[in-house]
């Protein structure tokens, strides 16, 4: 059970940056939920920040996902307890299909964190100095490219190299090719069962 | 000794440790709906998987259903696609269904609990993050994306990392007009929207051992707004007693050795806590939030705060807040106009929480500038409110009485906020557009200040309207 499935190691990733100011942005905003009407996760792309990004056209100003600038970033950059609220992976899914690849921000919910695992989207913390310090840079300069290393737990930009962190187990998981769990999950399930066995509910009380 | 109830449902859980370092855990509950359930089914579709453990799964439908006309095929195409899509997936992988032709319908997190399928020291998990609501019950449960929906059909596990454990005890008594959402809604108050992340909370104290399960279940229902994906009350009397005869409940002496067995899975007297916080009960009021978060609130009796009040960093969240709101700093909560009154949603939509509004409401009229709106949690809790006569007392105020289902708490339904309408709600997320209009406003609250919201066109103290508590 299983096999055939690639699933590629996440080592690397290298493009711009796209800088998402804001504490506790939830993930009713990243996606809202009349786009979940959908048996599918196609298309969701289109309607990243959608409510966000019309609010501030109407202000007579471009949402951060409306800039020419940052089209092509891979990278989000964002503060403290992103991703926060609703379970939904329709956000994450939202956000890699534009085109982010890894987000690197000051702290995120479990849930959206385990949900960008589960995709292949690494979300590494740094220091609110450090994250101020990429955000800038992304802002001054929207065309300076950065390097990722999951395994240096790094980011190089402009002849600077800066820390990040990653929970152990979600880096691993990358690393190894194993984010996508249910394979892994079902290799040895006669594990499972004997756990099953043991539970006074499943058997019957 | 010494150990948590999540310890003690984590190690009975445990298959093993993953080379990653996380824990393949088995989950004992996985309840699915029609939102994040689709795209997993398929998944397993193209991998020619199947549901492992379909008698451990259990579906309903309650996120998109219309709660007025709820005919077949629904008016919407998009959510008729869902649902439809949602009884084929449940027909093939052998799941069972609880749809709108069946009394057993109703917001996931309502009809788990009533039929006895939620119980102590289970793991329990579902694509929705209010899944923390099942932790009333003793059971460590938790919200998941479609990916791992996908794992837990696939294998019955998911592969997680483990939690610290943030005991919080509410002392003395709440006064009248004073609930479980009150409660928790100070608790994120004061420990932030974030403060929870990497914890589960335990809830306990004098204020929670009087609860009943109602009013547990709207307390846990929000530890994901504090951060916390899992919050949890150690069973107890109250616990047994409310399972005692529901239809997924053991019988006879099965039941005897379950409640040795649920009762054995609380916490130790001396169990360790990473951390611990005591709230004085007795000295609650009503809690109302005027922002874009659940942790952006004030007591009734006090004025919004300014972006003065708090560090520089956290400034432009108070200014993006109010300004989003159309409120004042200084000005007090109290007295703030509203377009519609909703009771409903995962967090307050069971009997309780409608005989609570139902109370306040009675022998009044809603506001001839308010929309009221009264969405039972379950079909069998709007059947139970019928034979009370809730309905009529509602109706009679001018409140409309609907069908089952998540309907206004996020409007994947008809049912929506217009504009940018101030909706006195008893739901869970005040964030932006969360109610349906991109504009729209949220002020989360209790329903009994909903109800009282209601009647005076205006957030009021509902204090003056209820009467003095039984032994009060």
């Amino acid at each position: 059970m299983g096999q055939g499935h690639a699933v590629p190691k996440i080592e690397r990733i290298t493009g711009t940056a796209v800088p998402m100011r804001g504490q506790d942005i939830d993930t009713d905003r990243i996606i809202p939920a009349r786009f979940l009407r959908s048996v599918r996760f196609e298309g969701l792309e289109a309607h990243v920040f959608e409510d966000d990004r019309k609010a501030l056209v109407e202000a007579g100003t471009l949402h951060i996902f409306d800039q020419a600038q940052y089209q092509d970033a891979s990278i989000l950059l964002t503060n403290e307890n992103f991703g926060c609220g609703s379970s939904r992976e329709h956000a994450p899914q939202a956000l890699k299909r534009w085109g982010i690849e890894a987000c690197v921000g000051e702290s995120f919910s479990e849930i959206f964190l385990a949900n960008s695992t589960a995709l292949g989207l690494p979300c590494a913390t740094a220091t609110p100095e450090i994250i101020e310090g990429l955000m800038h840079s992304a802002e001054e300069q929207p065309c300076l490219p950065m390097v990722f290393d999951l395994h240096a737990l790094s980011i190089q930009t402009g002849g600077q190299t800066v820390e990040v962190s990653m929970a152990p187990a979600p880096r691993e998981a990358l690393l190894s090719g194993t984010w996508d769990a249910t394979g892994l999950l079902l290799s040895q399930f006669g594990e499972v069962r004997a756990i099953a066995k043991k539970l006074p509910y499943v058997t019957g009380f | 000794m010494n150990r948590t109830l999540l310890q003690k449902v984590w190690d009975a859980h445990r298959v093993r440790h993953l080379p990653t370092g996380q824990t393949q855990m088995f989950i004992g509950l996985h309840l699915v709906h029609e939102v994040t359930s689709p795209q997993a089914f398929e998944m397993l579709r193209g991998r020619g998987w199947k549901v492992e453990f379909p008698e451990r799964t259990f579906a309903t439908v309650d996120h998109i259903v219309p709660t007025r006309d709820q005919t077949r095929p629904f008016a919407d195409v998009l959510a008729e696609e869902m649902l439809s899509a949602l009884e084929r997936n449940a027909k093939e992988f052998g799941v069972p269904l609880w749809d709108l032709s069946s009394p057993r319908q109703g917001i996931v997190h309502v009809i788990a609990p009533e039929l006895g399928l939620t119980q102590p020291g289970m793991t329990i998990a579902c694509g929705d993050s209010h899944t923390s609501t099942h932790g009333a019950f003793g059971a460590v449960a938790f919200g998941i994306g479609t990916s791992q929906v996908r794992d837990v059909l696939a294998s019955q596990c998911l592969a997680i990392d483990p939690l610290k454990v943030r005991r919080i005890d509410v002392t003395g008594s709440l006064g009248q007009g004073v609930y479980a959402k009150d409660v928790i809604l100070e608790i994120i108050r004061r420990l932030g929207v974030k403060g929870g992340v990497g914890y589960a909370y335990e809830y306990g104290g004098e204020v929670l051992d009087g609860m009943t399960m109602d009013e547990r279940m709207t307390v846990c229902n929000m530890s994901v707004e504090g951060g916390a994906r899992v919050g949890y009350v150690n069973p107890d009397t109250t616990t047994f007693a409310y399972l005692d005869g529901l239809p997924f409940t053991p019988s006879g002496e099965a039941f005897e050795t379950a409640k040795t067995w649920w009762g054995s899975m609380a916490s130790d007297a001396d169990a360790n806590y990473d951390d611990r916080v005591q709230i004085d009960g007795t000295a609650l009021a009503p809690v109302v939030t005027w922002g874009i978060n659940p942790g952006q609130s004030v007591q009734v009796g006090e004025t919004i705060p300014a972006p003065t009040d708090v560090e520089a960093k956290d400034r432009p969240a108070i200014t993006e807040a109010l300004e989003f709101m159309g409120l004042d700093s200084g000005a007090p909560i109290a007295g703030t106009k509203i377009d519609v009154a909703f009771i409903g949603s995962c967090t307050n939509s069971r009997l309780t929480d409608l005989r609570e509004a139902a109370q306040v409401i009675a022998k009044k009229r809603v506001s001839p500038h308010v929309t009221g709106l009264v969405v039972p949690g379950s079909q069998a809790v709007r059947v139970a409110a019928e034979q009370e006569g809730l309905d009529e007392i509602f109706r009679d105020a001018g409140f409309e009485w609907r069908g089952a289902g998540c309907s206004m708490c996020l409007a994947m339904n008809p049912d929506k906020l217009e504009g940018r309408q101030v909706c006195a709600s008893s739901s869970n997320r005040n964030f932006k557009g969360r109610q349906g209009s991109p504009t729209g406003r949220t002020l989360l609250m209790s329903p009994a200040m909903v109800a009282a919201a209601a009647i005076a066109g205006e957030v009021t103290d509902v204090r003056a309207l209820v009467p003095v508590k039984e032994g009060a």
